[in-house]
């Protein structure tokens, strides 16, 4: 049992070698100081043991030299760790275009994922190997925090707002998903599995699954059914800023400030319309705070995205060219 | 005739609930703050029980989550916090400068009464089914999801943390104002700049955490929704709101037993400190920088990535001044003339876990590093480190240091070494497999775990066991010394400071003739032999 | 900070107040050749009034953070929605946050003379007229503060269920109220503790006990209702004066 005893988890994603790195070398730093620190001491009170009753210790009230020298060296070391900590950090946070998008809604006491082709997965997720993967994620209640410790990756999950979290898993297997924001009852019920699979492997486990509606795809039918489609559409009585090549375009607003579309964006777009105003419309679109779940959000965030040509984005929201709208 | 003394300067129990004397408060506290230190002893025990296994077979999820969440308020806000100041810090700062009291007595009175009321709250809330939001009450499932005595243990912690502000500011004026005749800043003991560098934590922070949990209260109470992200609260502004304070008061429950510290180990190897004033502009620095980096406990929330680099520099920094304090206490080893008494066998406890501890803590302000640790049982064990292996040793080690100046009586030292073994070894094997554990994976509030964790738990649990049992004893044998125990002389110890120069116990008044300070504190070694290595 | 070894520092200006001996059982008189004020844990007066008014400082330097935790959400969320803030804002009645303004710096002015009058060995009738004159201002602000409450009341601005909000921020709005219900009902609480306050000094000054030997409970508490002045000065601009009321 001993023997195999393992110290780190596996090593599964691009990622999971270099936070390893800091933290053997911490490790190596913390060994080091404490067992300085513990000999020192024993070596000490045994040396200089009180040998009669009424021995005194020498008049020595400090050196200035040490004080400097205990006081740079630890500093020097401590901004070694400082710096390595923010460019792994750094590298871990900004997820690489192109990377495969999985939407991620944690809610009490569970996590549901969905696929950009329609595959719906509840505490489990598959995904490739060999390619950078970013989940969107939203929370239906409360915090929770999607913990996946083989590829060292973890982001808390925020009621109201979406939190990013990318990686590019190295090996194949079955690697624990944790809950790891305390969250009510059931919260070390909320576990899952993460697979790892080849590339043709996910892509045979894609085509096997019975998909339901792409999100995309999902995502229009609510455009129509919570009368979207009323407003936001060429020739409407009310009109809306048309939303073609809307999705990562920068839009003006009425104050006179922009914004990047962003999921975050369009998601504040529809449950708090009037938080930012396009410039040159009126502020007269509805709440659909309490009207969609979460998922339903994220499903029209990629039916918006759907609608942006590739390449083409970057003009500006309001501007209505003919289209399919 | 006995002589007079301040324990038996007035008889009966009115004499001890309305007494004005800041000693006699110190005890009304430790009566107090041992309750509740076996209060959370006993949430802890009972975490440990279920944790044995890796199913949720002992009890049930709802009141696994609450014996954490019981576990964590009862022991930092009743008895960590206040222990080591209201207890040690409340005996022994006026009589150590030369005071009669505190300067605003019957306020110290009015802040034990305050503490045992919000304690009452918290034991209201706890027997009437218990609190399950975590002790850092995380928003919004406390104010809207959670099932249980919120509201009740918000306010008990609101309440008790009049108590710490109003100690904090007795100390700072006390030391301000009411120092001895030739008592400069320069010739305080250390014990006394560690608990005025932690008096400015509680008088600065304490009040941000009282706001925080009083609009937690207001919000599950009245619906008002300030943290509640449908009307467009922030979840994470609570966080930064709670950890504004609750960081700088991990200062609080460590600085004070850094003082501790400082005076045992002058006191055993019968040696001045090694750079004093290094010591205490440390405190200093810990207590302002404390201030600057709570923000490390919200890498993994979507702060900002530069703000995370300032905070996450911030921390790295704090790290400096505790590594100057424990260089400095090794030094006065050196050459010093030292006995291990039990008091300096706490001591080097502390030296080795707090070391540990801290550097631990290094581990969680590195970014990229925090991600995978965050809310593991990695952040368990650093903090358990700093608080049991670090505070808690200060805290024991300071009562066996003064238990003779306090009552009088000498405990027996030869269990009292078995005991601090008990401590060290049970200390080690409970949390030092929560490390291990919580690099694997293994978050933390987890009632159920997958089976890789069970040795590790299992190990951590049969540590438990030992500790308790290291925790024990000293009550047995405290309680026994006080009816049965040798009488002690005023010094005890052969330790300088002046404490030690009135008699054991002491009179009310603490001097009979008020001390005129002429040189520096806990100087053994004659004068002439003063010299810089 | 540091002086000469030998010498006593700036703290200790006076005698030494040597207690007696207590010999058990029995009970010793000495003869009192300091102020009855005094209390025994002192050395001198001095001392005393030094540490009170330390004291209080220090207090209302916690009261500042306490405050301040409700600031730092007031501005979070302010600077989220600035208009919806501003348009909240609006339904507050200036006047009658002016008049609370003018109210309350009139009342720190007779406080401040209520302070000098036992500074001064005023009568007492003179020195419990200011305090009176303090509170009866101090029950003013109140009063308004009611009738602005009851304002709220019936305007559904209450936030909770019954929050209804009728132009274009409503989430703002409702944020808005529940920061000016949290901020100004703390402070309004904060006058009731003064008012309790002045009631106590107040008899006080009316026993005859202040004068230019001793009036620290009167400094101390004047300390204390400047504070509360203080913050009403803050609230006022940044709960009613939101986005210019009186250009529109």
């Amino acid at each position: 049992m001993f023997t195999n005893f393992p110290f780190f988890p596996e090593q599964a994603s691009a990622q999971a070698a270099q936070v390893d790195g800091i933290y053997f070398f911490m490790v190596a730093i913390t060994a080091f100081f404490s067992l300085l620190i513990a000999a020192l001491v024993v070596l000490f009170a045994i040396k200089y043991r009180r040998r009669h009753k009424d021995e005194v210790g020498a008049a020595i009230h400090g050196s200035l030299a040490l004080e400097l020298l205990w006081t740079v060296i630890p500093f020097m070391i401590t901004m070694v760790m400082f710096a390595w900590g923010v460019k792994v950090f750094y590298e871990m946070y900004r997820p690489p275009a192109g990377a495969m998008e999985v939407y991620v809604v944690g809610k009490q006491w569970m996590w549901k994922a969905q696929h950009m082709d329609g595959l719906r997965e509840i505490n489990e997720l598959h995904v490739p190997i060999g390619r950078p993967v970013k989940l969107i994620m939203g929370s239906e209640d409360v915090l929770h925090s999607f913990y996946i410790p083989a590829f060292r990756v973890k982001a808390d999950v925020i009621p109201g707002r979406y939190n990013v979290l990318w990686f590019t898993a190295t090996k194949p297997g079955r690697y624990h998903l944790f809950c790891a924001e305390y969250c009510g009852t059931n919260h070390s019920g909320m576990i899952g599995w993460v697979y790892a699979m080849e590339p043709t492997e996910f892509q045979a486990w894609l085509g096997g699954g019975t998909a339901s509606d792409t999100p995309a795809a999902a995502g229009e039918k609510l455009f129509q059914s919570q009368g979207c489609v009323a407003c936001h559409r060429q020739g409407a009585a009310l009109q809306g800023p048309l939303l073609t090549s809307v999705f990562g375009s920068t839009v003006t607003l009425q104050s006179g400030a922009t914004v990047v579309a962003d999921e975050a964006y369009i998601r504040e777009s529809i449950v708090n319309p009037q938080a930012k105003i396009v410039a040159g419309f009126q502020p007269i679109m509805p709440t659909f705070q309490g009207l969609v779940t979460e998922e339903q959000l994220l499903q029209l965030i990629a039916y918006v995205k759907s609608l942006s040509t590739p390449g083409g984005s970057g003009g500006h929201g309001a501007a209505p060219p003919p289209g399919k709208n | 005739m006995e002589t007079l003394n301040y324990i038996n300067n007035g008889q009966g129990l009115a004499s001890w609930l309305l007494t004005k004397d800041h000693k006699r408060i110190a005890l009304l506290y430790l009566a107090s703050i041992t309750f509740f230190f076996f209060l959370g002893g006993l949430f802890a025990f009972m975490i440990r029980v279920e944790l044995l296994t890796p199913a949720g077979d002992v009890m049930t999820a709802d009141t696994y989550n609450k014996m954490f969440t019981m576990h964590g308020v009862v022991m930092v806000f009743f008895f960590l916090i206040p222990s080591i100041p209201a207890v040690l810090g409340n005996f022994l700062i006026p009589i150590m400068i030369g005071a009669k009291d505190l300067a605003f007595p019957r306020i110290n009175l009015l802040s034990w009464y305050i503490y045992v009321l919000g304690g009452l709250f918290t034991l209201t809330a706890a027997l009437s089914g218990g609190v399950d939001t975590g002790w850092t009450f995380y928003t919004p499932y406390s104010t809207a999801a959670a099932n249980s005595h919120v509201i009740t243990a918000a306010l008990g912690v609101f309440i008790t943390g009049f108590s710490s502000i109003l100690t904090g500011l007795n100390f700072i004026v006390t030391v301000h104002r009411m120092r001895a005749p030739g008592l400069t800043w320069f010739r305080l003991p250390l014990f006394v700049w560690a608990h005025y560098a932690t008096s400015l934590i509680m008088i600065l922070g304490t009040p941000v955490i009282a706001i925080t949990v009083l609009l937690v209260a207001a919000e599950r109470m009245l619906h008002m929704g300030i943290f509640d992200p449908a009307l467009g609260g922030d979840p994470v502004l609570f966080q930064h709101l709670f950890w504004f304070y609750s960081h700088p008061a991990v200062y609080i429950m460590i600085l004070p037993a850094m003082g501790v510290i400082s005076e045992i180990v002058q006191a055993f190897s019968r040696k001045n400190i090694f750079g004093y004033s290094f010591i205490a502009f440390s405190s200093l620095a810990i207590a302002i920088i404390g201030f600057l980096v709570w923000g490390h406990h919200i890498f993994v929330a979507g702060q900002s990535v530069y703000a995370g680099m300032i905070f996450s520099f911030l921390s790295f920094v704090v790290a400096i001044p505790s590594a100057i304090k424990v260089f400095n206490w090794t030094a006065t080893i050196y050459k010093g003339s030292v006995r291990l008494d039990s008091p300096m066998l706490y001591a080097f406890g502390f030296l080795g876990l707090f070391t540990i501890g801290g550097l631990t803590g290094l581990f969680l302000a590195a970014m990229g590093l925090d991600i995978h640790m965050h809310d593991t049982y990695f952040v368990v064990a650093h903090f358990h480190y700093i608080m049991v292996g670090g505070a808690i040793m200060g805290y024991l080690g300071g009562l066996h240091y003064w238990w003779p100046k306090i009552t009088g009586r000498l405990y027996p030292e030869g269990w009292a070494k078995f005991a601090a073994l008990m401590v060290f070894v049970g200390f080690n094997l409970t949390f030092f497999p929560q490390f291990v554990a919580g690099y694997l994976g293994m978050p933390r509030r987890y009632h159920a775990y997958p089976d890789e964790f069970q040795v590790l738990n299992v190990a951590s649990t049969l540590g438990a066991s030992v500790l308790s049992v290291g925790y024990v004893l000293p009550m047995v044998y405290f309680l026994w010394s006080i009816f049965a125990g040798e009488k002690s002389p005023a010094d005890p110890w052969g330790a300088k400071g002046l404490e030690w120069e009135t008699p054991s116990p002491p009179p009310t008044e603490n001097f009979y003739v008020t001390p005129i300070v002429t040189h520096g504190t806990h100087q053994y070694a004659p004068s002439k032999e003063v010299g810089i290595v | 900070m540091s002086k000469g070894r030998a010498q006593a520092d700036e703290y200790y200006p006076g005698p030494v107040h040597q207690p007696p001996v207590h010999i058990a059982g029995t009970h010793v008189e000495h003869t009192h050749g300091h102020h009855p004020k005094l209390q025994h844990h002192f050395d001198t007066m001095a001392q005393q009034i030094e540490a009170s008014t330390l004291g209080m400082w220090v207090f209302l330097v916690t009261e500042i953070m306490f405050f301040g935790g409700l600031f730092m959400c007031y501005l979070v969320y302010r600077t989220a929605s600035p208009e919806g803030f501003a348009e909240a804002s609006h339904h507050l009645n200036v006047t009658w946050g002016a008049v609370n303004t003018i109210v309350l710096i009139v009342s720190s002015l007779t406080m401040a003379l209520g302070v000098r009058a036992a500074q001064t060995s005023a009568p007492p009738k003179t020195q419990v007229a200011w305090i009176v004159a303090t509170m009866a201002l101090g029950a003013a602000f109140l009063g308004v503060k009611a009738i602005e409450y009851t304002d709220k009341f019936t305007h559904h601005l209450v936030p909770g269920p019954y929050f209804k909000w009728e132009g274009k921020h409503p989430a703002a709005a409702e944020m808005f109220y529940s920061l000016y219900f949290c901020m100004t009902g703390l402070h309004a609480l904060h006058m009731v503790i003064g008012l309790g306050i002045m009631m106590v000094i107040g008899i006080m000054a009316w026993r005859r006990q202040f004068d230019a030997d001793y009036y620290t409970p009167v400094e101390v508490s004047g300390l204390y209702w400047h504070f509360v002045d203080i913050v009403w000065i803050f609230l006022f601009p940044l709960l009613y004066l939101i986005g210019g009321h009186f250009t529109e």
